[in-house]
Parts: C-alpha cells; sequence; structure tokens
C-alpha cells in the first residue's frame, strides 16, 4: 500500500528522529577517529542526509578544537620533594597487614592456629597407648580393694587414699568399712 | 609497575615523572585550583606507591591510577573544600608568580591584547567545564585530554560503555550550548575576509 505525502512525510522523520538518537552513541566515536568502520559509515550516511545532526558535528570539531587550547599546567618545582617526603612518612610506616609479611605466610599460621585448636577441642580416643596405661590403674585398684583390713582404727581413719576410691554399691568390703567409720 | 611491585625504586621514578603532568592537569581540571590538584595527585601517587605489593595486572596501570585520582577528585569536588565559588579574571591576575610562570598558553603571542584575550579564553572553557556535572566532566577530561580507551573511561567511572558513550555526548553537547558565542566568533573570524 502505498503512503500518501503527509503519511510518507512524518515516516521519513520518524525515522530520522530515531537515526538523529542513534547518534549519540556514535558522533562522538566519530570525531575522536576511534569509531569502527561499520559505524563510522553509519555516521557519514546520516549526516549526508541530515543538516541538523551536520551542523551538530560541525560544532562538535570546533568544540574539540577549542578545548585543545586550555593551558597546562606544569608541576610545581617542589612537587617531588613533598611527594617523598609524604612516602617517608607515610608511605614507609606498614599499616596493621603491614606487618604480616606475605598473605600465603598468614593463611599458613591461620589454618595452623585453628587445626591445634580444633585437635585440642577433641575429646580423648583411646590408643593403644592409653589402654597399656589403664592396665596397671585397674590393677592398681585390685590391689587396693583386696588388702587385708587393718585392724589399727587410727591408721584406717587417716588413710586418706582408702576415702578417695570410689565404692561400688555392691561392695561388701567397703560397706562395712562404711558402717565401722560411721560408727 | 611491575618492577615497582619488585621494589625498585627507580621504576616509581620514572612513573612518577610520566605521569605527575597529566595527573596535575587532570585533578586541576576537576577541582580549578592548583595547590589542591598537587596535593591530589600527590595523594594518587603515595596510594600508588603504598599498593604497589598488592597491584595485579588485571587492568591498564593507567586505568588504575586515573581510577584513584577521579575518586579523589569527585570526593574533593563532593565535599567542596577545596572547590572556590568563582574564578574570575582578577583571581587568575592575583595568582603568585612562580604559578603564572608555570601556565604555558600554546599561543603564546607577543601582544598583551592577545595573551589576555587568550587567557580570557581559556578562562570561559575552563568555567564551562567546570559547570558540568563532576561525573560527566570526568569523562570529557580523560577522554579529551588523557585520551583513554573508551572501555578505560568506562571502568574509571564504573559504567557501561554505552553508558559512556551517552554521557560524552551530553557533555559535549552542554560545552556546545556554553560556549557557543565563543564558537561563533570564531566561525565568524574565520569566514571573515581578510586583508581589509
Amino acid at each position: 500500500m502505498r503512503l500518501g505525502g503527509y503519511d510518507a512525510h512524518m515516516s521519513n522523520t520518524k525515522r530520522f528522529e530515531k537515526n538523529c538518537a542513534g547518534m549519540e552513541d556514535k558522533l562522538v566515536q566519530y570525531l575522536d577517529g576511534r569509531a569502527k568502520p561499520a559505524g563510522r559509515r553509519a555516521v557519514e550516511d546520516h549526516l549526508a542526509i541530515c543538516s541538523n545532526c551536520r551542523s551538530r558535528a560541525e560544532d562538535f570539531r570546533a568544540l574539540f578544537g577549542a578545548l585543545d587550547d586550555l593551558p597546562v599546567i606544569s608541576p610545581s618545582p617542589w612537587f617531588d620533594a613533598s611527594l617523598r617526603a609524604r612516602i617517608a612518612v607515610v608511605g614507609g610506616r606498614p599499616g596493621f597487614w603491614g606487618w604480616i609479611p606475605s598473605p600465603r605466610l598468614a593463611f599458613a599460621v591461620a589454618v595452623l592456629v585453628a587445626m591445634s585448636v580444633w585437635l585440642a577441642s577433641m575429646p580423648r580416643i583411646a590408643n593403644n597407648n592409653s589402654a597399656t596405661t589403664r592396665v596397671p590403674a585397674e590393677a592398681e585398684f585390685g590391689m587396693i580393694r583386696d588388702l587385708p583390713v587393718l585392724e589399727n582404727y587410727e591408721v584406717i581413719s587417716k588413710f586418706d587414699a582408702l576415702s578417695e576410691l570410689p565404692a561400688p554399691p555392691d561392695d561388701p568390703v567397703a560397706g562395712e568399712m562404711k558402717n565401722e567409720t560411721s560408727e | 609497575m611491575l618492577d615497582v611491585k619488585a621494589g625498585d625504586e627507580q621504576s616509581f621514578e620514572l612513573l612518577l615523572r610520566r605521569y605527575r603532568t597529566p595527573l596535575v592537569n587532570f585533578l586541576y581540571r576537576m577541582v580549578r585550583d592548583s595547590a589542591v590538584a598537587e596535593d591530589l595527585a600527590q595523594e594518587v601517587f603515595l596510594r600508588v606507591y603504598r599498593a604497589r605489593k598488592d597491584y595485579a595486572p588485571s587492568a591498564k596501570f593507567t586505568t588504575w591510577m586515573f581510577r584513584i585520582a577521579t575518586n579523589l577528585a569527585l570526593n574533593s569536588v563532593r565535599d567542596n573544600r577545596y572547590r572556590q565559588s568563582e574564578i574570575s579574571m582578577d583571581q587568575a591576575v592575583s595568582v603568585g608568580d612562580d604559578e603564572r610562570r608555570s601556565m604555558e598558553v600554546r599561543d603564546l603571542t607577543p601582544t598583551v591584547e592577545q595573551v589576555l584575550v587568550a587567557r580570557s579564553r581559556s578562562e570561559m572553557i575552563l568555567r564551562a567545564i567546570d559547570a558540568l556535572p563532576a561525573k560527566q566532566r570526568a569523562a570529557v577530561l580523560l577522554h579529551k585530554y588523557q585520551e583513554l580507551d573508551y572501555d578505560e573511561i568506562a571502568r574509571i567511572l564504573e559504567c557501561s560503555d554505552s553508558a559512556l558513550k551517552s554521557l560524552l555526548f551530553r557533555a559535549y553537547e552542554t560545552l556546545r550550548i556554553a560556549l557557543a558565542p565563543l564558537l561563533n566568533a570564531e566561525k565568524v573570524s574565520s569566514s571573515a575576509p581578510r586583508g581589509v
């Protein structure tokens, strides 16, 4: 279907407006010479048909030229000396993390400490060594339990080791001793 | 920078010599005060020096350095600690002799009138740049004067490429309008018949 004169004009205008909006992303890059060939061609095609954008591009070129004329300031002669003084004062002083020689070493130390704490907090597991140390303890307990009853009351009452022994509830010897001391 | 990281002091001197002038100019155009610009530039080098051992070459050194500089400048502008409310021609005349000697105007001409015209022109441009929002100003300065790549500037300003292009277009459009009298006068003078 063929468009009427007004519709055709509006269609073209909208297309141009759309293209003009697209120039926002491309025009500066085109003018500073950093546009890719495809982008450059697109801008040139648009500038050939759009007087507004052509005028803006000319203004931008003039603006870039004007901006080039800004004076250049040189740092003061004492800039370097002042910076060195600041480095000597502040730069040489290590911060909190500066005391750590390297991150790897810090990590290794942290892991070591964590493992030590973890191992220390673990419940002791019976191993062969502890088994061998338990046998004499049991033998010792048996020896103490089977000791002949001493007749001397003074000795028994002052024999602290006997009072520290756990008394099994069904132990007749301990029961008798308890009765005797309570009497 | 990798040599500096390895502890080579001479390489730091080289970095200093190479980048101090661009850095001071960038910061001066951001904060419009030469003393503050120098102070901030020293702060940038100090931070580079202190962070040298942690430097990772994931980006260009200039990107890293100008990122530090831009952040410092934006903070300074935001704090408004050092910013002068207005810089007039009188202030430009009243600056110290040392500073005046250090200003290099490219088109220096022998006549006083031409020097004054050039200075007035520079002041007008600086004022127009100064009136831009801080982020647009940084974008223009990094694009126009440091000639950094688009992706570098986008990294420094922490925005996307397309956002940067839009930012630059708006900034230049604002400058075009602000400096229209200057640009029109140049158009007229360049199109005027000569030798009359």
